[in-house]
């Protein structure tokens, strides 16, 4: 490992809140310019990651290494260098976006017109010229996303940790937040991005990890999580009404396919060997099941992290559903 | 430099965000002027008690008003997060809490001069040292601010730092010489009253104001400095312990 070359370098973290363990003895590494995604469900330990990792969280052991600088007993020593996005938007509701770019500016020494300066272009880069002198309570999510992210950027830090971005805004925010952190990482910025969105890490991150319960169960490239499933062949069956015995009657005919069950009347069928439909499709309806529709599909990140963690996918969505996230 | 200009944004902000708005400016000449009528009416002796009334005025204003907008901005803004934005700024604690702290001890400092003010153009109001009752406003509505401070690390919510403040202020008028002197307090209070700062604050301006202390001015600037060191360092162990967590 050429510690030279990493802007964030974790061993051993661990924070418990009384008798729950938040986060479990992790490690792991982030490259300088590279775009790491942190990924899991609700109540993971991301949060508290990133809380430890920037200073607003102590952690119970571990070392934390942020831009070369030893940030274990001193959280301030590295903070100049880094720039925070957190999950909710908590800029001043008092003052306007305007304003509000230039105190979160002002906060790492920016002189006036520097900060004015800034705040202009990043208003106008962020589309939100018309909006700015408009207190920021009276923005729409979408927006307030967009400001926090910009007051975050500001001051143009070298590591930018951005805590489930999208979550909660539409999908045409959504979209536009994403291709921001695209050009963020062509300029060189690291990011160390948390979300629960497969898709979402999928199609922005270099490397990701999945953390569940505190703990990370796998950490490498996007490429190489899906080489897990090369050779692999996979079904999607989508079918009208439910049998309860409709799990034990597959698994029991078909001893050679695994299959995983979603609660919206689909169900995913993996195996080695090519998969013969025919046989699946006249299974299930002896057992008074419609098949609405069986296509083959490519495996995606959503698979390795079901088969990694063992948590259905369906956690994860069920996380999107409540917080009324974008896909 | 850069962390000066981090600081003196973070006054400004707070002082356009909650010092200047209409609500705390209307607070600031309401409240003394309360008081002041009840005082009055209280003593029953006029406009001649004035100036005996005086430091107790100014003690009170000063207290109600660093308390109660620091325990409330500060718990307000813990509450929506956006107090994280300070503690993610590249400067010291020790220099955080001058900058949060320094809006409301200046608000307090005009909350003390309202009084004195009104009473000066109703009464004949003659101070021993001008600089020296400065100084004395200053370091009580710097205590009163770390106090208020202390109160905000300590609880989650609004209406709890609001709560929390009046259990402390009210027997803290009561106790600090306000309404009845110190020394004709029942013997077994005293030491209450002796580790109140407000007591060292009201006994120095009434010297300066009447000449009625019954402590030498010089040891109540003494207590009231060391006042505001130990809640000071306590602010900072507290943030420290409960908000870095």
């Amino acid at each position: 490992m050429d510690k030279d070359n990493m802007d964030i370098i974790v061993s051993n973290l661990s924070k418990s809140f009384q008798a729950v363990k938040a986060v479990d003895d992790i490690s792991f590494e982030v490259k300088t310019g590279e775009l790491f995604g942190f990924l899991g469900p609700n109540g993971a330990g991301k949060t508290t990651t990133i809380r430890m990792i920037t200073g607003l969280s102590k952690p119970d052991s571990g070392t934390i290494i942020t831009a070369g600088i030893d940030c274990s007993h001193n959280p301030k020593a590295a903070q100049h260098l880094i720039g925070v996005v957190p999950d909710e938007s908590n800029l001043y509701p008092e003052l306007t976006g305007f304003q509000n770019l230039c105190f979160c500016a002002s906060l790492y020494g920016m002189g006036k017109a520097e900060r004015e300066q800034e705040a202009r272009k990043l208003l106008q880069a962020f589309d939100l010229s018309k909006a700015a002198d408009r207190k920021f309570g009276g923005y729409s999510k979408g927006m307030k996303r967009k400001l926090t992210i910009a007051a975050g950027i500001i001051h143009k830090p070298r590591v930018l940790f951005l805590d489930e971005p999208t979550t909660g805004i539409d999908v045409a925010s959504a979209r536009a937040l994403r291709i921001m952190i695209k050009d963020l990482h062509k300029q060189g910025t690291t990011i160390f991005l948390t979300t629960h969105y497969i898709e979402e890490a999928e199609r922005l991150c270099d490397r990701i990890a999945f953390i569940v319960s505190g703990k990370i169960v796998a950490t490498d490239t996007v490429q190489n999580l899906l080489k897990h499933h090369e050779g692999k062949h996979f079904l999607q069956v989508t079918h009208q009404g439910r049998n309860a015995d409709i799990a034990e009657r597959l698994s029991a005919s078909f001893a050679h396919l695994s299959f995983s069950f979603s609660k919206d009347n689909t169900f995913r069928v993996e195996s080695s060997e090519p998969i013969n439909i025919t046989p699946l499709i006249m299974c299930l309806e002896e057992l008074g099941i419609d098949v609405s529709e069986a296509k083959r599909i490519t495996p995606s990140l959503e698979d390795v992290f079901v088969r990694i963690t063992g948590l259905e996918a369906d956690a994860m969505r069920k996380d999107k559903e409540k917080q009324g996230g974008a896909k | 430099m850069k962390k000066w200009i981090a600081a003196w944004n973070i006054l400004l902000k707070d002082v356009r965000t909650y010092y200047l708005k209409p609500p705390n400016i209307s607070w600031g000449i309401i409240f003394p002027l309360a008081w002041t009528g009840m005082f009055l009416i209280r003593s029953g002796s006029g406009l001649d008690s004035i100036p005996a009334l005086l430091p107790g005025l100014m003690a009170i204003s000063i207290l109600f008003g660093t308390t109660s907008m620091m325990a409330v901005t500060v718990t307000f803004e813990k509450k929506n997060s956006s107090f994280d934005r300070l503690l993610l700024a590249p400067i010291s604690f020790d220099l955080l809490m001058l900058a949060k702290t320094s809006g409301a001890i200046f608000f307090g400092m005009i909350n003390a001069v309202i009084p004195v003010l009104l009473a000066s153009f109703i009464s004949d109001i003659r101070v021993a040292s001008w600089p020296l009752l400065i100084l004395a406003v200053f370091l009580i509505a710097t205590v009163s601010t770390f106090l208020g401070l202390l109160i905000a690390i300590a609880v989650r919510e609004v209406f709890e730092a609001q709560t929390l403040s009046n259990f402390f202020r009210f027997p803290m008028i009561f106790l600090c010489g306000l309404f009845l002197p110190v020394s004709k307090l029942p013997i077994f209070i005293r030491p209450l009253s002796y580790i109140l700062p407000l007591t060292y604050g009201v006994d120095t301006m009434r010297g300066l104001i009447t000449g009625g202390n019954f402590m030498p001015i010089t040891l109540s600037f003494a207590v009231l400095t060391a006042f505001c060191i130990i809640i000071f360092g306590l602010n900072k162990h507290f943030i420290k312990k409960r908000w870095i967590t």
